[in-house]
């Protein structure tokens, strides 16, 4: 049984014909699986570099350049919250904001709340410093956040 | 001076501002009509004589950059646009997409007419979910109206725009990361030459410019070189290479004031200006410390310095990096620019693409050497050990490929020449701002 369903394949396969070479689709083939699976397992790499033709080592060397996918090891829960700890953000309590986040689901950044449910990341500025401090839920950014505010949000997942 | 008319964001408010019906009902794709009546060089020839100089950080005039390409070229030319707006403070080209999609569309589509580009990738970073869903919606209606497609408007120009998302890499905003980065690879800057404009996207002569200048050309091309000129900051005549600050820009407030948004004017606005009249002043009746004119790459004016002209060569003077994307983050007179410095040499440690020693390294010394500082077991020493470091790693001292190195240098140097007495105080007094980690610890 291939990880990759048949769905996934044809998504992957639809990026191909928008760039002259197969490599090219390797970061659209990337995200699809990564969010599907919620990380790239070895076997999806596999696939991956069938589709395109490439060696697996190719595609793994490009995955790991980029660390926003995620190996079977650390797979993701079902979302994502990454909370913006750069300048604009720090200097209007971002910082503190991962903190009470990170206690409130009882993970490090980088770890998944143990339900499942929420992976917590810290992220470099979300491009939207006019909203600090920000954050990110899956790619929808939720400007001036407060730690009610966030867990709120949250408890609704 | 009389109130100026916000021209790229004149239509952000409206209720419909995303829309090809809303952006047509006010004149869209009129620029684009215009140009394809044009021979291709002409739209170049107005684009150079506008003095539009590249928004994504540079300032490369952007017509001087497409005559670049070679002439009589069989094929393919590509455009690359740069919306992977990633330096820490920027986030104009966000609502510039989000708001506004068609002016984008319609100045890509009116670049690749002049530079005989059929293909054109909008690289844009992941975070941006909602700018991905408007621009993907565009580009729908686009296709659906003839505006993109095959014989575009009823004349022979094809033209084909494809979305491209990233994953979370500064470094691809760098415009050879983002070429590698779009072919599959990891972004590792390339060594140029040769530039793209000759070996660029799969080895094909390539343009890279940033989503605001394609905002730009679209009103150039509809009202003229002459127009842009007479907005912003006319060059310095004894200066034989100042090219001169034309045209509306993008601002972008946040930090320590009372109204952190965007705000569109002249070139040449001042960091007080933009402060006092357009950020409503610095927050809780406080005072600015420090200003980062455009993105921390560009390091940091000083209180003494808050009527900089922000224009290209107004930081340049007060000795910071340059204008950079006009990203500015007030810090106000409360804050420790110890605990600033680390957040910015944080950044880049994580950034670094690691492909230069003196950049993989040195970012990531300078956060260490700022991490023991902030553990209260700094020494005064430190202080040149960062300056040596900053200053012996970047494409000015020419030891790495790309200007990251730069970008994270730059913050060090002037943090350490303007508020160095500042940086002498915390180590002396031996105060911490995090607890000292056993990994620290063990690493001296
Ligand atoms: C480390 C680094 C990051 C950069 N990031 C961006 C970016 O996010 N967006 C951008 O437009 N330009 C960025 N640039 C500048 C690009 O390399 C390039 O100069 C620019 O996209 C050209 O477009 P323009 O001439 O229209 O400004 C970056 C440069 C460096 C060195
Ligand atoms: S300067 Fe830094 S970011 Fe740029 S190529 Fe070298 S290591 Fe990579
Ligand atoms: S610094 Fe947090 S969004 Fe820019």
């Amino acid at each position: 049984m291939p990880v990759l369903n048949a769905e996934l394949r044809a998504r992957i396969q639809t990026e191909l014909a928008k760039y002259p070479t197969k490599r090219a689709a390797t970061l659209p083939a990337l995200h699809i699986a990564h969010d599907a699976l919620r990380s790239v397992p070895p076997a999806a790499i596999e696939e991956i570099a069938e589709l395109l033709e490439l060696h697996p080592a190719e595609v793994f060397d490009t995955m790991s350049f980029y660390g926003f996918f995620r190996d079977d090891k650390r797979p993701l829960g079902k979302h994502r919250v990454w909370v913006c700890r750069s300048i604009s953000c720090m200097l209007r309590g971002g910082e503190d904001l991962l903190a009470q986040l990170s206690r409130r689901l009882g993970v490090a950044p980088g770890g998944t709340s143990a339900d499942g449910k929420v992976t917590l990341e810290f992220a470099e500025c979300l491009g939207a410093c006019e909203g600090a401090p920000c954050l990110l839920l899956d790619d929808e950014c939720h400007m001036n956040q407060t730690e009610q505010s966030a867990a709120a949000m949250i408890d609704k997942l | 001076m009389p109130e100026f008319e916000p021209v790229l964001l004149a239509r952000i408010d409206k209720p419909d501002s995303t829309s090809l019906a809303g952006y047509r009902a006010d004149g869209g794709y009129e620029a684009l009509k215009k140009a394809l009546a044009m021979a291709p060089d002409d739209v170049t020839a107005i684009v150079k004589d506008s003095g539009l100089r590249g928004r994504g950080g540079a300032g490369f005039p952007a017509g001087v950059k497409w005559t670049f390409l070679p002439k009589n070229h069989p094929g393919p030319i590509y455009l690359c646009v740069n919306a992977d707006e990633s330096e820490p403070g920027t986030f104009n080209n966000r609502i510039l997409m989000e708001q506004d999609p068609h002016q984008l569309l319609e100045g890509i589509a009116i670049a690749c007419h002049a530079i005989r580009s059929r293909t054109a990738y909008l690289y844009l970073r992941y975070e941006y979910g909602r700018s991905f869903r408007v621009l993907d919606k565009a580009i729908r209606e686009c296709y659906q109206a003839g505006l993109l497609g095959k014989n575009i408007l009823g004349t022979s120009f094809n033209l084909d725009v494809y979305l491209h998302r990233g994953a979370g890499a500064y470094i691809c905003g760098e415009e050879t990361g983002l070429i590698e980065s779009l072919e599959g690879k990891r972004a590792w800057p390339r060594i140029k030459p040769p530039f793209p404009a000759v070996e660029g996207l799969f080895g094909k002569p390539t343009i890279v410019n940033n989503v605001e200048t394609l905002c730009c050309v679209t009103h150039v091309v509809s009202r003229g070189a002459d127009w842009f000129k007479s907005i912003g900051v006319p060059p310095n005549l004894a200066d034989k290479r100042d090219l001169g600050s034309y045209g509306p820009k993008l601002y972008c407030i946040s930090g320590h004031v009372n109204r952190p948004c965007c705000v569109e004017l002249p070139l040449g606005v001042t960091a007080r200006q933009l402060i006092d009249e357009h950020g409503g002043g610095v927050w809780k009746w406080r005072r600015a410390k420090a200003v980062v004119p455009g993105g921390i790459s560009m390091g940091f004016l000083s209180a003494d310095e808050l009527d900089t002209s922000l224009d290209f060569n107004g930081p340049l003077k007060a000795g910071c990096l340059g204008l950079g994307t006009a990203g500015v983050v007030v810090i106000d007179d409360q804050t420790s620019m110890v605990d600033v410095l680390a957040n910015c040499c944080r950044f880049f440690a994580h950034e670094s693409c690691g492909q230069c020693t003196p950049c993989r390294e040195g970012t990531s010394w300078m956060k260490k050497i700022l991490d023991r500082v902030r553990a209260g077991l700094g020494r005064l020493e430190d202080l040149d050990l960062l300056q040596e470091v900053a200053g012996s790693m970047g494409i000015i001292p020419g030891t790495t490929i790309c200007g990251l190195a730069d970008g994270a240098a730059w913050p060090v140097k002037n943090a350490l020449t303007k508020f160095r007495a500042e940086f002498e105080e915390y180590i002396r007094s031996g105060r911490q701002s995090i607890s000292a980690s056993p990994e620290l610890m063990a690493a001296h």
